[in-house]
């Protein structure tokens, strides 16, 4: 055991040559010599010396390319940052309560230059709560998500790492999510829970996770059984390290794509929700004033349109960003096309 | 026996000359191994009992959750059976709500009234509507067929328009007309199903005055016969093709992901080889095999589509049990929201378990090896 001990002090000392290698490969080839070992017979590399981070890693370069000469994809990036842009100086441009009473009632788009989009029913700028709108849209789509992908990876992750039992539990907890509608799931939630811009992120969140956790636990299965998984299990890594520094990394790719359509649908859900008269009633939102602008289509039927587009081409865009990436991301594919 | 069974699978699987030929043999090396064994053979019966048996072990614990995840949402509801009455009363003092909390066993411990719970359940009983006077059960069966057949007719659309655009594209692939509907199917799948039913409204019952804006039929119209029916489907028009819009984006999508990669498969280049014309190769050779996905598809879809529904249904107040579901909401009426999300989770394992039975018919890769 203790001569053990003093073997592996020794091959230690292989360290700082090997990574002096790295650094400048083919100035001074003479150096080379200098870093023999001691056992010259053993030719097996040690796992300390060739540490991942020396190996230069490949980069984004090429998904980033692939992105980029995608058109549609940069339409989407384009629209979504002005909606993104539009949230975040909404109350800039409009200081004041978007649910408040400026004009006269009724002004059609272009009829007053103040009010370039015209005014409702209730005489509040269509504008402003277009602008507001993105806020809510935004705020609750990415909030949404963020939080049905922590779930989802954190559930889709224990189950198709560890197998097994835990597996079994967790792939029929899955199921009854699954299997339970998602929209009517949502408006009982949303309705016990009281609607506020809180509970409704929370209840998105709720129905959403479900599809993530299944793929998570789909990669994680593949790529459990992967040899360098492996190395690091025979290395006396913890679960924690090889789930999150092994294999979540090489499982996201599809991930990503996901998460882009799930803003989307969490959009179109809130929206829904909001249109319904399920959504938190001291803010404006797009799918509120679709809901108000319902009861006068026949008479002013921009009121119903304008908002209805800001939904269309916000969610248009995450879903052309989502078709881009899968393309970037899933070289596969993107063969084909 | 035999020729029957073959003849069915030739008919089913698929037209590839080769292919056919390959699961046949494979089906009858099977069968001779099996009587070999003096085993009974795996016929398309055999396969279709067997996922039977599968798909009915796997629901009950899927229900059982579903139930209980349904009682305890009850439970997190606000004000109990109790309070309902009470309100409905208009006056109780705290005795009588106490009396009344004993009566209907409210004051037992949380899983005694589980098992209440479920005792009822497995008498078709979910409750009491005090707002519409009548048992959630009746309820939810009074507005369930209008429901059904809004689907119905959303599915029929998207999946015939579907195939039909997804073959355009797999045909075109990589030209105008695929970039085209591709733009015009991600764009149908970005829509609001509600909105697009507020502009579908719009357009063909204000402007154009061509089609009704709300209900399912004429009110007070003694029709008969084909004018009723007509007059129906004049009605289901708008809130089906707004319900089938997101669907069929999906489906054009799939068929045209599916048909590119059948596409590829040697009994395509085969049947090529053999001279079979263009529209036989895509229609009999291609398209068929294309359409396992979308049934997968279309069995998972039956949930999505019902909670479209219930924004559909409110936007063209039709008598189904999503605006049974909006209205329950707005009157705060828990038992019937619980009851169709109960009723809406079982049909959705009924509707998986029909998509899984007739992929075991169709298709003998599923279901006999597992």
């Amino acid at each position: 055991m203790n001569k053990l001990g003093t073997y592996a002090a020794e091959t230690i000392d292989l360290e700082p040559p090997a990574r002096a290698e790295t650094a400048r490969p083919a100035t001074n080839p003479a150096a080379q010599p200098a870093a023999q070992p001691r056992w010259t017979h053993i030719h097996a590399p040690d796992v300390r010396a060739s540490a991942v981070r020396s190996t230069a890693w490949r980069g984004l370069r090429r998904e980033f390319k692939v992105f980029l000469s995608n058109p549609n994809a940069l339409f989407g990036v384009a629209f979504l940052l002005v909606v993104a842009l539009s949230a975040l100086l909404a109350s800039v441009i409009y200081p004041s309560d978007p649910m408040e009473m400026v004009a006269r009632p009724f002004l059609w788009p272009g009829q007053n230059v103040t009010y370039p989009l015209g005014t409702d029913s209730m005489g509040r700028d269509v504008l402003a709560g277009i602008l507001h709108g993105a806020r809510i849209s935004l705020t609750v789509g990415i909030a949404a998500t963020l939080l049905g992908l922590s779930a989802g990876i954190l559930i889709g992750a224990t189950a198709g790492y560890f197998g097994g039992i835990v597996d079994d539990i967790l792939v029929k907890f899955i199921e009854i999510f699954q299997t339970i509608p998602s929209f009517v799931l949502l408006v009982v939630l949303v309705a016990i829970a009281q609607p506020t811009t809180g509970t409704v992120t929370v209840a998105i969140a709720t129905v959403s996770w479900p599809t993530v956790a299944r793929l998570t636990r789909a990669e994680f299965r593949a790529i459990r059984e992967k040899d360098y998984v492996l190395a690091a299990r025979s290395l006396g890594f913890g679960h924690a390290r090889i789930i999150f520094r092994e294999i979540l990394p090489n499982a996201l790719p599809p991930l990503i794509v996901t998460s882009s359509v799930m803003v989307a649908s969490a959009i179109l859900m809130e929206s829904a929700l909001s249109f319904m008269g399920l959504g938190d009633p001291n803010r404006i939102s797009w799918g509120s004033m679709i809901g108000a602008g319902r009861d006068v289509i026949r008479t002013a039927w921009y009121l119903t349109a304008l908002p209805g587009l800001a939904i269309v081409f916000t969610v248009l865009a995450l879903n052309l960003i989502g078709d881009g990436l899968n393309d970037a991301l899933n070289p596969r594919f993107s063969e084909e096309r | 026996m035999r020729p029957i069974i073959l003849a069915i699978f030739e008919l089913f699987t698929n037209c590839g000359f080769d292919k056919t030929y390959r699961f046949s043999q494979l089906i009858l090396h099977r069968e001779a191994e099996i009587f070999s064994r003096g085993e009974k053979a795996m016929s398309a019966y055999g396969r279709v009992g067997r996922t039977i048996r599968k798909t009915i072990l796997q629901a009950i614990p899927t229900m059982l959750g579903i139930v209980v995840l349904n009682f305890f949402l009850l439970k997190l509801a606000p004000g109990d059976a109790a309070d309902v009455m009470a309100a409905e009363s208009g006056s109780a003092t705290v005795e009588t709500m106490a009396a009344l909390r004993e009566r209907f066993g409210l004051d037992n411990p949380i899983l005694v009234q589980l098992a209440n719970y479920l005792n009822n359940l497995a008498h078709f009983s979910l409750g009491f509507s005090p707002r519409y006077g009548m048992p959630v059960a009746d309820l939810i069966g009074q507005r369930l067929p209008g429901t059904l057949m809004l689907m119905l007719a959303a599915l029929v659309i998207a999946i015939t328009v579907g195939l039909l655009l997804g073959s355009l594209m797999a045909t075109f692939s990589g030209r105008v007309a695929d970039r085209v509907i591709s733009i015009v199917s991600l764009l149908f799948y970005s829509i609001p199903g509600f909105w697009i039913g507020l502009m579908l409204i719009l357009l063909f019952s204000v402007k154009l005055g061509w089609l009704p804006s709300g209900g399912d039929s004429t009110i007070g119209s003694r029709l008969t016969g084909l004018p009723a029916l007509f007059d129906r489907v004049r009605y289901m028009v708008l809130p089906a093709t707004s319900l089938a819009l997101f669907y069929l984006a999906i489906y054009a999508r799939l068929t045209r992901a599916a048909m590119l990669e059948v596409k590829s498969q040697d009994f395509v280049r085969t049947a090529r080889a053999k001279g079979v014309s263009p529209f036989f190769l895509i229609t009999r050779h291609i398209l068929r095999n294309a359409l396992i996905p979308i049934t997968t598809m279309a069995g998972m879809h039956f949930g999505g589509m019902l909670g479209g529904a219930v924004v559909v249904e409110t936007v063209y107040s039709w008598p189904g049990l999503g605006r049974l579901a909006f209205e329950a909401v707005m009157a705060r009426d828990f038992s019937v929201l619980l009851g169709i999300l109960l009723l809406s989770s079982f049909m959705v394992i009924v509707a998986n378990a029909a998509v899984d039975l007739l992929q075991a018919w169709i298709d003998p890769r599923i279901g006999a090896s597992r």
